[in-house]
Formats: C-alpha cells, sequence, structure tokens
C-alpha cells in the first residue's frame, strides 16, 4: 500500500505452550525488497516466530501487519478464515521438509494454488508454473511426482510453488537443513536469484555464511528474544553480545 | 416400540441366541483345525502341499459364504453327503473361516523377524522346535489378534445358516417377524442378542491379550 | 451323478444374474466410499454432538450380522410405510454396512497423511475445508485403497446374501434353474466359479490400482 511502510511489520510478538513462553516480545520490521535473516540455538524460537507471521502459529500477544494490513485481525470465525487465507495468498512459505503434495506432479504442485485460488484457467497456471520450474531449474521435471525428485529439486519445485502465487514476501524455514551437503548450493542459488530480484524474505537459518551472503539484516535469537541485530558484518563478524559471540564461535567450530 | 413383546420373546430369542453360539463354536473347532492345517502345508517344504494350501485359501477366499452354505446342504445329497442343516453349517463355516485365520496365523508367523529363526537354528535347533519355543511365543500376540477378529467375523456369518435352516437367532427373529409383523422390535431384540454375543467376544480375547501380554513385557 | 449339461440352457439366466451382481457391487461399493469418507470427515471434524453418537452406530453395524441388518431395513422400512423395492434396500444396505468399515480405514488414513500437508495448504492460502478436499483426501484415499479395495472384494461376495430378499442376482438366478431342473449342486458349482472369476478380475484391477497408487506414494 503506501511505500513508506514495512513490508512486514512485528510489534511485541509474545507466545507460550502452555507456562512455557517460547517468543518474549518480539519486534521486526521488513522493508519491501529487504532480507532478513533468523539466526540462533535449536528451540531459540526462530520457527514459531517465522510461522506466527503468516499465523500457522496463533500467537498470545502482539501485533503482525504485511503491506500496511494487519494480519491478526480482530475478525473472528468465518470473516477472519477468509481474510488470512487472503493474506496467506500474499506470503509464500518454504519449509525445511518441503511438504510437497506427494500425489501431484512438480507442475500440478505449482499450478494448483494459482488454479484453485485465484481462479486463472488451467492453461494459464500451468504456463505460470512452467515459467517458474524453469527459473528454478527445473524446466525438464513438470511431469515427475514428488517421490521422483531429489531433495534439492523437492525443495526448488516448493519454491516455485510459494513463487506461483505472486507473493509479497517469502518465508524460509531451514529451507536446506534436510538437504545432503552437496544439494544445498542449488536451493541457496535460487533463494539469491530471488534476493537480487528484490523479493521481500525472512530466512531461518543455520548457514551463516549464506547468511553473511544475501542478508541486508541479521537477527540473533535466544530463549525467545533477539538478543542483538543489524547488518550481518556487525551480527556475523563484530558481535557485541557474549551469547552471539558463543553461538558464533560453536557454529564456525564445526 | 412393543416393549411387551420384546419381553415374550425374549426367551426365545435367549434360547436361540444359545443355538447362534453353538454353532459359533462348533465352526470355530473346525476352523481351528483347518487353519493349523492350512498353515502347516504352506509352510511345508513340499510345494505340493503349499500349492494345495494356497489353492484352498484362494477358492474359499473368492466365493461367497453363502453360496458354500447352499453347494454343501443342497448340493451335498447329489453326493451323498446328507447332512443335518447344523452339520452343514459348522462344517461350511468351519471350512470357510479356517481358510481366513490361516492366512492371519501364516501372516503373524512370518511377522516375527527372520534373524529369530536364523539364531535358533544356528543354535541347532530343529525346525519344529524352533516353530515351537522361538517362533510361536512370539507370533502368539499377533496370532491371537487374528483369531479374535475371525471369531468375531464367524460368529456374524452364522446368521447365514439361518437361509439352510438352522434354527438360530435370525431364524428365529425371521419367524417372529412373519407371526407379528413386528420388524423392527424383533430384529432389535435379536441383534442386542448378537451385540452382547460379540461384546463377550471382544471381552474375552482382550482378557487373553493381556495375559500374553505380559509374557510379551519380557521380550528384548 | 453329477451331469452339468443341464446348465448351457440356462447360461444366459446366470450370465444375467452377473451382471447384476456386478452392477450391486459397482453402486453399493460407490455408496460405500462416499458415505465412508463422509462418515470418517464427520467423526474426525464434526461436532461431537454428531460424532459421538455415529462412532456407537457404528458399533451396532459392526456388533451384528449383515443378513439382519438386510432384513431389518427391507422388512422395517416396510413398517413405516416406505416401500424401497429390494434392489435398493439390498445396495443401501450393502453400501452402508461397509461404509461403517470403510469409514474406520479413511479416518486413520487421513490421520497419517502429514501434518506439513495441512501446513503448505494453509501457508498458500487454501482455506481447511480446500485444504482437506484437494490434498488430504486425495492422499489419504491412496493410503486407503489397498484395505478399502480389500472390502470391495468381500462386499462382492456379500451381495449373494441379497438373494435372501429376493434380488434378481447370481444365486437368485441360478436358484429359477435349479427349481426347474433339481440340479443344486451342478448350479451352485457354475455360481461358485462365477464368483471365484469376479474375484480374481477384482483382484486383478485393484492390485493394478494399488500399485499405481504406491509409485505415487
Ligand atoms: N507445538 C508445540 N508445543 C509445545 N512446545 C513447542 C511446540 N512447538 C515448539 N515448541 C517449543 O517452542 C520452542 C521454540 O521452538 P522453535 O520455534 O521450533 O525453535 P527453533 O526453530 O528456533 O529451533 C522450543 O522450546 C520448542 O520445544
Ligand atoms: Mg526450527
Amino acid at each position: 500500500m503506501t511505500s513508506a511502510a514495512p513490508m512486514i511489520r512485528l510489534r511485541g510478538i509474545r507466545k507460550s505452550y502452555g507456562s512455557h513462553e517460547v517468543l518474549k516480545g518480539i519486534d521486526l520490521d521488513v522493508d519491501q525488497g529487504r532480507i532478513v535473516s533468523i539466526i540462533g540455538p535449536s528451540g531459540s524460537g526462530k520457527s514459531t516466530l517465522l510461522r506466527s507471521v503468516n499465523m500457522l502459529e496463533e500467537i498470545s500477544h502482539g501485533e503482525i501487519w504485511l503491506d500496511g494490513v494487519q494480519v491478526n485481525s480482530a475478525l473472528t470465525g468465518r470473516a477472519f478464515e477468509t481474510h488470512i487465507n487472503r493474506i496467506r495468498q500474499q506470503m509464500g512459505m518454504v519449509f525445511q521438509q518441503f511438504n510437497l503434495f506427494p500425489h501431484l506432479t512438480a507442475l500440478e504442485n505449482v499450478s494448483i494454488a494459482p488454479m484453485k485460488l485465484k481462479g486463472k484457467s488451467k492453461a494459464e497456471a500451468e504456463a505460470l508454473a512452467r515459467t517458474l520450474l524453469e527459473k528454478v531449474g527445473l524446466a525438464d521435471k513438470g511431469g515427475a511426482y514428488p517421490a521422483r525428485l531429489s531433495g534439492g529439486q523437492k525443495q526448488r519445485v516448493a519454491i516455485a510453488r510459494a513463487l506461483a502465487m505472486q507473493p509479497k514476501a517469502m518465508l524460509f524455514d531451514e529451507a536446506t537443513s534436510a538437504l545432503d551437503p552437496e544439494l544445498v548450493d542449488e536451493v541457496n542459488l535460487v533463494m539469491k536469484q530471488l534476493a537480487a530480484e528484490q523479493m521481500t524474505m525472512i530466512i531461518v537459518t543455520h548457514e551463516m555464511r549464506f547468511a553473511a551472503e544475501v542478508s541486508d539484516h541479521v537477527l540473533f535469537m535466544d530463549g525467545g528474544v533477539v538478543v542483538e541485530q543489524g547488518p550481518p558484518e556487525q551480527v556475523l563478524k563484530a558481535p557485541t553480545q557474549e551469547r552471539t559471540r558463543g553461538f558464533l564461535r560453536k557454529h564456525l567450530a564445526q | 416400540m412393543d416393549v411387551a413383546l420384546i419381553q415374550r420373546i425374549a426367551p426365545f430369542i435367549l434360547e436361540a441366541a444359545l443355538k447362534t453360539m453353538q454353532l459359533a463354536a462348533a465352526s470355530l473347532a473346525i476352523g481351528l483345525a483347518a487353519a493349523v492345517a492350512l498353515v502347516a502345508a504352506r509352510m511345508s517344504r513340499q510345494a505340493i502341499w503349499r500349492g494345495l494350501s494356497a489353492a484352498y485359501v484362494s477358492v474359499i477366499r473368492g466365493t461367497p459364504l453363502l453360496v458354500q452354505l447352499f453347494l454343501v446342504f443342497f448340493g451335498g445329497p447329489q453326493l451323498g453327503l446328507n447332512l443335518t442343516p447344523f452339520q452343514a453349517g459348522a462344517i461350511t463355516m468351519g471350512l470357510n473361516i479356517g481358510a481366513y485365520m490361516s492366512v492371519g496365523l501364516h501372516g503373524a508367523i512370518i511377522a516375527v523377524e527372520h534373524g529369530q529363526y536364523e539364531a535358533a537354528r544356528s543354535l541347532g535347533f530343529g525346525r519344529l522346535d524352533t516353530m515351537r519355543l522361538f517362533i510361536l511365543p512370539q507370533a502368539a500376540p499377533l496370532m491371537l489378534r487374528t483369531l479374535g477378529v475371525n471369531t468375531v467375523i464367524l460368529t456374524k456369518g452364522t446368521a447365514l445358516a439361518s437361509t439352510i435352516g438352522v434354527v438360530e437367532l435370525t431364524y428365529s427373529a425371521q419367524r417372529f417377524v412373519t407371526s407379528t409383523y413386528k420388524p423392527f422390535e424383533v430384529f432389535a431384540a435379536a441383534g442386542i442378542a448378537y451385540l452382547i454375543i460379540i461384546l463377550a467376544i471382544m471381552l474375552g480375547i482382550r482378557g487373553l491379550e493381556s495375559l500374553f501380554g505380559t509374557a510379551e513385557r519380557g521380550r528384548v | 451323478m453329477l451331469d452339468f449339461s443341464v446348465l448351457p440352457p440356462y447360461a444366459d439366466l446366470l450370465a444375467t444374474g452377473a451382471l447384476w451382481t456386478v452392477l450391486i457391487t459397482v453402486l453399493a461399493g460407490a455408496l460405500s466410499v462416499v458415505l465412508g469418507v463422509l462418515l470418517a470427515l464427520v467423526t474426525l471434524y464434526g461436532p461431537k454432538l454428531i460424532s459421538l453418537p455415529l462412532r456407537g452406530i457404528a458399533f451396532l453395524f459392526m456388533g451384528t450380522p449383515l443378513l439382519l441388518q438386510l432384513y431389518l431395513l427391507y422388512y422395517g422400512l416396510a413398517q413405516l410405510g416406505v416401500l424401497l423395492p429390494a434392489f435398493w434396500t439390498g445396495v443401501m444396505g450393502l453400501g452402508v454396512h461397509y461404509a461403517v468399515y470403510n469409514a474406520d480405514i479413511f479416518r486413520s488414513a487421513i490421520q497419517s497423511v502429514d501434518e506439513g500437508q495441512m501446513e503448505a495448504a494453509r501457508s498458500l492460502g487454501f482455506g481447511r475445508t480446500a485444504a482437506l478436499r484437494h490434498f488430504i483426501i486425495p492422499q489419504a484415499t491412496l493410503t486407503a485403497l489397498p484395505q478399502v479395495g480389500n472390502n470391495s472384494i468381500i462386499l462382492l461376495k456379500d451381495t449373494a446374501v441379497l438373494s435372501v430378499l429376493g434380488v434378481a442376482e447370481l444365486v437368485l438366478n441360478a436358484q429359477r434353474g435349479i427349481s426347474a431342473t433339481y440340479r443344486p449342486f451342478e448350479f451352485y458349482f457354475a455360481v461358485a466359479v462365477l464368483y471365484y472369476l469376479l474375484n480374481l478380475a477384482m483382484e486383478w484391477a485393484l492390485g493394478r490400482a494399488a500399485r499405481k497408487a504406491e509409485a505415487i506414494r
């Protein structure tokens, strides 16, 4: 809407599972075309935060905004359903475990959402899907079922599937963690390409090198709080907080 | 809903239920014997036995129980086989359920890890001892489950014996319907009797399972 | 003693009976699948007020003989003044009976679909119902296929029971031949052979379908 407002705005996000508070008040602004990486130890709340953005997790407190529209609106029931579905159509999400639809071919995986949710014709949706599969380097795999694809290929189809809705922003939750090392680069390459195209992205990752390369801003989370944030040169190369230093030390030692 | 009617026919339903249980028990005995024989044949070293066992199971499972009953009861006399309805019912249903049970029992046996078999044989146990001492005890819980499931199927199947004139629950119920024109009440009463029998079987099986369950806890 | 030459004049009668048997199997089978899915969905996602009684009713179906259920339906409907042809009573009775069993299979198949599937669909903006329809149910169907197929094969054999209600399927048509010839063995033997062939054909077709489904999963 307004170009001045951030594409994604999080304010005071809190989330508890029972008495266990896993997000303890998180703020974040991501401007259009910006890339934010979230790093931190396992269990620090990275996934929960990312999944809160499109409300796959319901938050306990706080506000979520996408392009000037409040995501966690006061609507209830049917109206909220319609609202959140519309919001989610504008945000792509990529999962660690790919979550491709196994009963659909790669092409169908990519074309089904535009067809069913945007009312595109089959021909239109498939043309779009073909373009996107080509973009992620899988032009020849349209007819393949997920079971026939490698992990890296699956994840690239998953990215194409999310892009098919022409989202305003993309959310990546450890997109390369489940991949064999030799398959990581092909997925990273696609993500870099998106970065070059000014896609707004939030990337949860455990790859510090990749985070340093692509992000404009890095968040280090631990225990449900943002311990340190800033440009990658600062957070990753010259962290000010002891917890950040400890985490990076352990991570780089591996 | 004619409650008085249900009360009036209750004693007769009870008697018929006993007949149903007798029929199920007789069929079960025959079925167990058939199942054991079929499994033994299936695991024989001679291909001919294995083939015969497989063919028998395939034919029995590939044709309706009702047709088998008719073939034996109505067709039997042509071959000099004159059986009472109860005999024809028990034998046919026993031979029928035996085929189904043999599949479950065999499945339970081959579900035991092959390494168990090899370990026992490597210690020098013979085929039979290996089966008796090591494989069957481990297969027992699954076997019990399949026997339970099949006993329930068998018991419900005894209703078909009414079509060859065995005076069991369904047959009696039908007769009461013709004389009272109250199908709902009568069939409901018969249905309750079946439910009680089936529940009793299920509880019995569960009891046996918990017995075997304790044995299973000792497994590594 | 046995004389199978009595059969050929009745070949048409038996063939017609076999066709009706196939038709009943297809209709009742379709009903059992559609209703089975619906029952699974209602008991999984419907309000407790409906799903709990449905579970109880399911037990009534599983704990009593099919024949008794068919009688109850046939004579019970008549008692209520609903006069349905025996054919449709039979199709309904068989379909509902097997729907109860299929519902159990579909229920666990739906529950076994990875949670990530629902999440992926929701993240794309599909509503819950749409996600169930496009992604969860199709996958559950693939999982359920072998067992539901197995039930359909059992259903094929249970269509014989409809002869008792007077539905002119394979068994009843054979009985017509028997009353003209008094040759029960020959006729029931022929009937058994026909069922066996139908059974083989169905096993073959379902086996093919199951292998295809397995290739996708
Ligand atoms: N469904 C859940 N129920 C209870 N606790 C959960 C659930 N999901 C995550 N958690 C807890 O929330 C915390 C944050 O988890 P997560 O966001 O997955 O961390 P990360 O992605 O950084 O590894 C962890 O302590 C985890 O155990
Ligand atoms: Mg995580």
